[in-house]
């Protein structure tokens, strides 16, 4: 069994077998906020980990993601389901107009590029109040899975459709992010990694390989901003706020940018703990801070490949 | 954020699942946006809540039991609010839910408690959230659109017929800014000139010098909330605009006159409610007595001035507490029910009256027409 075969059933294992352990219905809600997050954070291990690339503006693409399902189903009554693949397709063309030119330069413009397009994304559905309702946030209907689920039989809370809905997103996101790491694409784009020089010399037409990943994750961004607008049924302009792209960034460096296990320990650890810290009152951000000095300090490339180094012994 | 203002070990327990909540003892669930950019609203909210609950039981609790408060701090994040509001009802089985500092946070507590089944009592302003009327949705403070109501009452009492407006674009002033205009034609009003600003602007003199210049105007309003409209006044003093200049409810507070100065603020109107002119209000007032206990307590305990917005956080704790004790049950459904029978509950806020219809129960009367006098707040009517 391959390592990609392992790590998908592990992380199947772990996603079906968690609810066996839930005090409440709560955790169920925890659960799918994990799954949601970390389904964006492996769209940053494609960019980042795969590519070498960094985007300071990720969140813009899940507010695009999240706002389609908010105004799609109103304004072109356009099926909520189908309102994900419209806002995964505006993403994917803002991504492309974005990255075309910024790509074919070397070095972090993207992240000065892509930090400027989260802002305007914000900025717009901050101010469009026609469209938008303003910094209020908006409504977004029901996507109607769950109620279709009941008529064949399938009565689930709403907590344990989403844990479920979201669960099945991230294996197939991260069973798509795992082809595309041994697939040609996914070599060019480590080879790049290394040096792009050494990556042109050999004929992978640079500029491309990078646009491509950045498309990519975009659209990773842009389907989980849709499935937390949806699951919450309400979004408001923070989800493209440039917080929440630092965090996108912050949870796949923590778990270890490079690796798709990674960025769901990253993801998860970093959606637990503000949860976990509540009772520690006023404390709760110098602990997260220091959580995330220490590992950067004693475990600089995150938590999951420095962990399975130390248990493979130097052989890697 | 979380405050167990009780033994943390019952809670433990029934976390652990090894213990039930007992029925008859009432559990309140807060999210408040104690931190964060909304922190200046949910700050004196959460510091109201626990001060009242301490109270509560200091006097023997409802019903002869003790009240416990779960409270956790969303930092104005709608998401964040949400999950809180799912551990809330899910991990820590309250009875009810007070909070949603903001229109966003509210939304999405709202979205959860009506699926749970369990009463929710918004201090958010937006009138979104009760209208259409949601069974088990409930809130304290007044709408944008009142305040608008007053605003334009009081004008037309002036024979101003002429009015320009400038605006924060912050959800606050935008929001009143709408319902400004949508109800202005019903008092004869009509908007010469329309002007924003945004939240950080230092300078509103453009805007200002424009509508002085509007053909006819005659008063001056500005939807606006924080230090804004404190610059407003001092540009509008600065410019020498001999208008009368009205405020929102957003910026009734002694913080405005230190803000924006004194002499500036002379003159200058708002609608406030009663809690801010405490001291004035006449004998035999029905807010009287509340309004001055809350302020004293308030401000012995925290050495803080007392805000409109820990108003609407005692507000909400009252009216749950009367429902509690009219149902004499901690049933969700027994607590709803009585939620909508209150009658003539005097708040900070104002007078509360619901019906099935109308689950915010204040009207224009809840509103007191403030004037800065002598760098005082003083009631005009």
């Amino acid at each position: 069994m391959s390592q990609k075969h392992a790590t998908l059933l592990v992380l199947a294992a772990l996603i079906a077998l968690s609810p066996l352990f839930f005090p409440s219905g709560y955790y169920y809600r925890i659960g799918a906020l994990m799954f949601v997050n970390a389904l964006a954070v492996t769209g940053i291990v494609i960019l980042t980990g795969y590519a070498g690339q960094i985007s300071l503006g990720h969140a813009g693409f899940a507010g695009i993601g999240g706002y389609a399902c908010a105004l799609a189903p109103v304004h072109w009554c356009l099926p909520p389901a189908l309102a994900v693949v419209l806002g995964a397709a505006i993403s994917a063309v803002l991504a492309w107009l974005v990255g075309r030119p910024i790509l074919r330069l070397k070095g972090y413009y993207l992240g000065v590029a892509s930090l400027g397009f989260g802002i305007l994304v914000a900025m717009v559905l901050n101010n469009e109040r026609w469209l938008t309702k303003g910094p209020d946030g908006i409504e977004v209907p029901d996507l109607g899975l769950r109620g279709l689920l009941k008529d064949v039989g399938l009565d689930l809370s709403n907590g344990e459709f989403w844990y479920g809905l979201t669960g099945i997103a991230l294996l197939v996101g991260a069973w798509l992010a795992l082809n595309l790491y041994h697939s040609p694409t996914g070599r060019a784009l480590r080879a790049l990694h290394g040096s792009e020089v050494a990556a042109g010399t050999v004929g992978i037409d640079v500029a491309r390989v990078k646009l491509q990943a950045f498309v990519i994750s975009a659209v990773y961004a842009s389907v989980a901003g849709s499935l937390l607008a949806l699951q919450n049924k309400f979004i408001t302009p923070d989800v493209a706020g440039f917080m929440h792209s630092i965090e996108m960034v912050t949870m796949a460096v923590l778990g270890g940018v490079g690796s798709v296990p990674g960025a769901v320990i990253g993801a998860g650890i970093l959606t637990l703990l503000p949860q976990v810290l509540t009772v520690f009152a006023d404390y709760e951000q110098v602990i997260l801070g220091l959580v995330m000095m220490l590992v950067m300090i004693f475990l600089p490339q995150g938590l999951v490949p420095s962990v399975l180094r130390k248990l493979r012994g130097k052989d890697e | 954020m979380k405050t167990t203002l009780k033994t943390a070990a019952p809670a433990a327990l029934i976390a652990l699942g090894l213990a039930t909540a007992a029925s008859a003892e009432l559990k309140i669930g807060a999210s408040i946006s104690a931190t964060g950019p909304a922190a200046f609203l949910g700050d004196p909210e959460a510091k109201t809540l626990e001060m009242l609950v301490e109270e509560l039981n200091a006097k023997g609790g409802i019903n002869g039991e003790p009240v416990e408060l779960v409270l956790y701090d969303d930092g104005g994040d709608a998401n964040k609010a949400r999950t809180f509001a799912t551990r809330l009802i899910e991990d820590d089985e309250v009875q009810a839910i007070i909070g949603g500092t903001t229109t966003g946070t509210s939304m999405s507590i709202l979205a959860v408690a009506e699926d749970a089944e369990v009463p929710f009592i918004s201090l958010a302003g937006a009138i979104d959230i009760i209208q259409p009327v949601k069974p088990w949705t409930f809130k304290t403070p007044h709408t944008d659109r009142m305040a608008c109501q007053k605003i334009f009452e009081d004008m037309k009492k002036q024979g101003i017929a002429r009015i320009g407006m400038i605006s924060g674009t912050d959800g606050f002033g935008a929001s009143m800014q709408a319902q400004c205009k949508d109800v202005v034609a019903d008092y004869g009003i009509e908007v010469v000139a329309d002007e924003t600003y945004d939240p950080k602007d230092a300078d509103m003199t453009a805007q200002l010098t424009k509508i002085k210049n509007a053909e006819g105007v005659q008063a001056v309003l500005n939807p606006g909330f924080g230090q804004g409209p404190s610059i407003v006044t001092r540009n509008y003093k600065q410019l020498a605009i001999d208008l009368p200049l009205y405020q929102s409810h957003g910026v009734a507070s002694d913080g405005f006159i230190e803000l924006a100065g004194a002499d500036a603020a002379e003159g200058v109107r708002l609608p406030g409610t009663a809690l801010l002119v405490a001291a004035l209000l006449a004998e035999g007032d029905a807010q009287k007595p509340v309004v001055t206990a809350y302020k004293a307590a308030y401000e012995g305990k925290f050495k803080q001035p007392v805000s409109t917005f820990g108003g609407y956080a005692h507000d909400g704790f009252a009216l749950l507490t009367d429902a509690v004790t009219r149902a004499g049950s901690t049933e969700p459904q027994a607590i709803r029910d009585a939620l909508e029978a209150t009658k003539a509950l005097a708040g900070t806020t104002g007078i509360y009256t619901m019906t099935p219809e109308d689950h915010l129960g204040l009207d224009l009367s809840a509103f007191r027409m403030l004037q800065v006098k002598d760098g005082k707040w003083t009631i005009v009517e």
